[in-house]
């Protein structure tokens, strides 16, 4: 199940809950409106929670199956929760042969990833390994919140996290 | 009128919708897998490619016919492609056949065979995903899924509901319930009608032959066999036996042979249903109350109105439907008759239905745990059975059927098509007198049109009826209803179109031309009886002597009539709307499910936050948003720690937050206090 943990960052749920149903309203309730309103829902909470998707085809009078449906079609929807930064591992060939295998286990290393976990406890970072990004001049590429960051090495990448933990802290 | 030339033959289009009804028509049956004509056109499946001149591939069933077209069905082209498309299909299939319930009845295994597929140069490429056993109705096998989308179509269109769609994208698509969820923790109402859809062994009926077999192999065990009105109607067609009579004795003799000590007829509850749903609903219309009255026959259609209509389920029938009544009644008085405990009678009901399944094991219909029905087969596994016994039903000599329970009038007959519940009930209210036995006939109320409407002066009060079928029909005609667009004073409702004529349970091929020739075979049978007024069954009068009194006594409540209550249509988790929870917090829990949120629901929740703000309570109040408490016959629901609130409105909010939520509030910390 869906750890409770994962909106904690992003402040109290009752203001997100009730963002859904101003997201809603801002659309219209209707069928033609559900893409944008899973766009929006998406942006507000980095996934699509099942019981969110239920309120919305309540909402919206269609079927559950259906929004399902519409929600795992498209890419950009994500029905596990995510952490706050992405990081995105390519595993197209060419990163492959030129071996982001070591890559991987460091970045897992440093997140403290164990085996099938892909979002920190913290719900900070998710590690995605993803087919080809069309970056294959800069393998291995790795994507950091949506940045591309090509002939990376464990030591590149794990710099780049750090930074960015930097960046964060002095933001606060 | 217009004509295309096929493979040089002119054709007429005759009003054909599509290319492909043009082409079925001219006598090629031209392969198909997402085709079904009594579903919208989806065009995916690539088995219907033909070339037209001057357009080139086509697929027939989503291209209009137009008059002068020229084109080809069968060239190199095409039949590449009609090949190349199977063997894809093959690829993803996982081809158990031999032991696949449609084994002989795949539609997937016959084109495999037409088109002379013998080889598939692709590899299985997919995982192979859990198979669905968990409800008492439907098998859902996604590893044998084509994607036709046929069952997606039926439940969303034909039945109003859509529990199946397709998830996922490209080589992960599926066509699943909501969140993967399985069928029982979701809205499915067991109709089966998808099953029926069905090309291939995804969507398969779940068979208990085995367990009825084992019953008849236990020398302890008496065991007992109903069969619904409907059932004669597909075994007639089945094994082109023209009369339904006739077709019922030839079952009773193969059942015998098989090892059934009784074998009984529905129908004769089906005759005490009337009687007693005669009597409730008179008594409602003397009263103006409880109207319209809604007949509750269908388990399907009962599951949907507990689902979506809480404020309707005072206006359902009390009565059991003719299963139910017959297993409550029958064991009771066989166990009593034969000195048997009633745990050694192994009742069998033999339904053209699925959603009996479902219905037998509602946890209402036993005595201490111990079910009125023990087994429910669907036609289709009645079929398989005899198979299985090696009988050969048209060869074998007529029986009849055991009495009392096997004797009914043609009222019982006719519950099974669409109409027929109706008709029996104007047919006893209507007669003038015990000796009255002509067929009063209401032709307006008969036929396999979705929804009939009729009006019936009754000693001089008009009574308004409608008929539907369908449960997409039906929805239309409850908003209608809700809105106060159109009133009715009774109402029967059958979930599949046609009624259990056309049950999931009945056998391929369950189209409407099927449903067409059972419903005459049932209204013939009903015509070959010699009594046509349920009241008066001999029978009948007997148990009211012995047993149940008069109609609606207290007894006849007890064994025949039932309630009913809301229920949630997916399962899910509460959304936590505050921060943390705590064990000092009070949890303000408002539902948001759907009958609730149609209520206002969610204003209440916003009121009831916004004045914990004002009054500084925000931080000792944990809200949640729930769905479905199952009472949604008092929407909006509050539950306040352990205890649910009905009716909270918007407008009520306020009150009922200085009134119940603070005391709550207050009581909870002087406990904590004292503790
Ligand atoms: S059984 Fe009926 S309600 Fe359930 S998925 Fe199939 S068609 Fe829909
Ligand atoms: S209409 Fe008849 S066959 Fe269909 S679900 Fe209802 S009871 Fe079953
Ligand atoms: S039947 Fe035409 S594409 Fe499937
Ligand atoms: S929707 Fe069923 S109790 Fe609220």
């Amino acid at each position: 199940m869906v750890p409770t943990k994962t909106a904690m960052d992003i402040g109290s749920r009752a203001r997100h809950f009730d963002k859904i149903q101003s997201i809603i309203e801002e659309y219209g309730a209707t069928e033609s409106a559900l893409i944008p309103i899973l766009q929006k829902v998406q942006a507000e909470y980095r996934y699509l929670p099942e019981e969110i998707l239920t309120f919305v085809a309540t909402a919206l009078q269609l079927p559950p199956a259906t929004v399902y449906g519409v929600a795992t079609f498209y890419a950009q929807f994500s029905l596990e929760p995510k952490g706050k930064y992405v990081v995105r591992v390519c595993d197209g060939t060419a990163c492959h042969v030129r071996k982001n295998a070591a890559l991987i286990a460091a970045l897992k290393k440093r997140l403290g990833l164990a085996d099938g976990e892909t979002t920190t406890e913290d719900m900070r970072f998710t590690l995605e390994i993803v087919s080809c990004i069309g970056a294959c001049a800069l393998a291995p590429a790795i994507v950091i919140d949506g940045k591309v960051h090509g002939q990376m090495t464990a030591e590149k990448a794990i710099k780049a996290l750090d930074e960015l933990e930097a960046a964060e802290k002095e933001e606060k | 009128m217009g004509y295309i030339t096929i493979d040089g033959v002119k054709t007429p289009i005759n009003d054909k919708k599509n290319l492909l009804e043009v082409i079925r028509e001219s006598g090629v049956d031209l392969p198909t897998f997402c085709y079904n004509s009594e579903l919208s056109v989806y065009g995916a499946c690539r088995m219907c490619i033909v070339e037209i001149e001057g357009r080139g591939l086509q697929a027939a069933c989503s291209t209009p016919p137009e008059d002068g077209m020229v084109v080809k069905i069968n060239t190199p082209a095409t039949m590449r492609i009609r090949r190349m498309a199977l063997e894809l299909l093959l690829s993803n299939h996982h081809g158990n056949c031999q032991t696949c319930d449609k084994n002989m009845h795949c539609r997937l295994q016959e084109l495999a065979d037409r088109l002379g597929v013998k080889t598939v140069r692709f590899e299985e490429s997919r995982e192979l995903l859990p198979v669905e056993t968990t409800n008492q109705s439907i098998v859902r096998d996604p590893n044998k899924c084509i994607l036709c989308g046929d069952c997606v179509r039926m439940c969303k269109e034909i039945q109003g509901i859509g529990v199946l769609d397709f998830a996922g994208r490209g080589s992960n698509v599926q066509v699943t319930p909501a969140f993967g969820k399985e069928l029982k923790e979701v809205e499915c109402v067991f109709c089966g009608q998808c099953a029926s859809v069905c090309p291939t062994g995804a969507l398969t009926i779940k068979n208990k032959v085995d367990e009825v077999w084992k019953a008849i192999h236990n020398p302890d065990k008496m065991v007992v066999v109903q069969i619904a009105p409907a059932v004669r109607a597909a075994i007639a067609l089945e094994y082109g036996i023209t009369d339904g009579e006739h077709a019922m004795s030839k079952t009773v003799t193969a059942l015998r042979r098989i090892g059934f000590d009784k074998v009984y007829d529905t129908s004769f509850t089906a005759d005490l249903c009337t009687v007693e749903e005669a009597t409730e609903f008179l008594g409602r219309v003397a009263e103006g109350k409880r109207l319209p009255h809604f007949t509750s026959c269908c388990p399907a259609w009962v599951k949907l109105c507990e689902q979506l209509y809480p404020n309707y389920l005072n206006n359902l029938s009390t009565c059991k439907s003719p299963q139910q009544m017959f297993g409550s009644l029958v064991k009771k008085l066989l166990s009593e008759r034969h000195n048997i405990d009633r745990k050694n009678i192994y009742l069998v009901s033999v339904m053209p239905c699925t959603a009996k399944k479902f219905e037998a094991e509602r946890p209402e219909f036993s005595v201490d745990g111990n079910p009125d029905v023990d087994a429910v087969l669907s036609s289709q596994e009645l079929i398989r059975m005899i198979d299985q016994s090696g009988v050969k039903l048209t060869e074998l000599p007529l029986d009849s059927l055991d009495l009392p329970f096997g004797f009914k009038t043609g009222a019982g007959i006719i519950f099974g098509a669409s109409g027929g519940v109706a008709e029996a009930v104007l047919r006893l209210a209507a007669a003038k007198d015990e000796t009255d036995n002509q067929i009063i006939e209401f032709k307006e109320v008969r036929g396999l049109e979705g929804v009939k409407e009729a009006s019936v002066n009754l000693d001089g009060t008009t009574i308004k009826l409608a008929v539907i079928s369908g449960l997409a029909n039906v929805q239309r005609v409850m908003d209608k209803l809700q809105k106060g667009e159109v009133y009715y004073d009774i109402i029967e409702v059958m979930a599949c179109r046609g009624g259990c004529i056309g049950g999931g349970g009945q056998p391929l091929p369950n189209d409407m031309a099927a449903r067409e020739i059972r419903k005459d075979v049932l209204y013939n049978c009903d015509a070959m009886q010699p009594l046509h007024n349920a009241a008066n069954n001999p029978y009948v009068k007997e148990a009211y002597a012995t047993l149940l009194q008069k109609p609606n006594s207290a007894v006849a409540h007890k064994l025949l009539h039932t309630s009913y209550h809301s229920r949630r249509r997916i399962t899910g988790e509460q959304v936590q709307l505050s921060r943390t929870e705590s064990k000092k917090k009070l949890c303000v829990a408002v539902c948001v499910g759907t009958n609730c949120y149609l209520k206002g629901s969610y204003d209440t929740l916003q009121k009831l936050s916004a004045l914990a703000q004002e009054a500084g309570l925000a931080d000792r109040l944990d809200f949640k948003a729930t769905f479905c408490f199952e009472r949604c016959k008092k929407s909006p629901n509050v539950k306040v720690g352990e205890t649910i609130h009905g009716e909270v409105t918007p407008d009520t909010a306020e009150t009922f937050f200085r009134e119940t939520v603070i005391p709550a509030l207050e009581g909870r910390e002087t406990v904590a206090t004292e503790a």
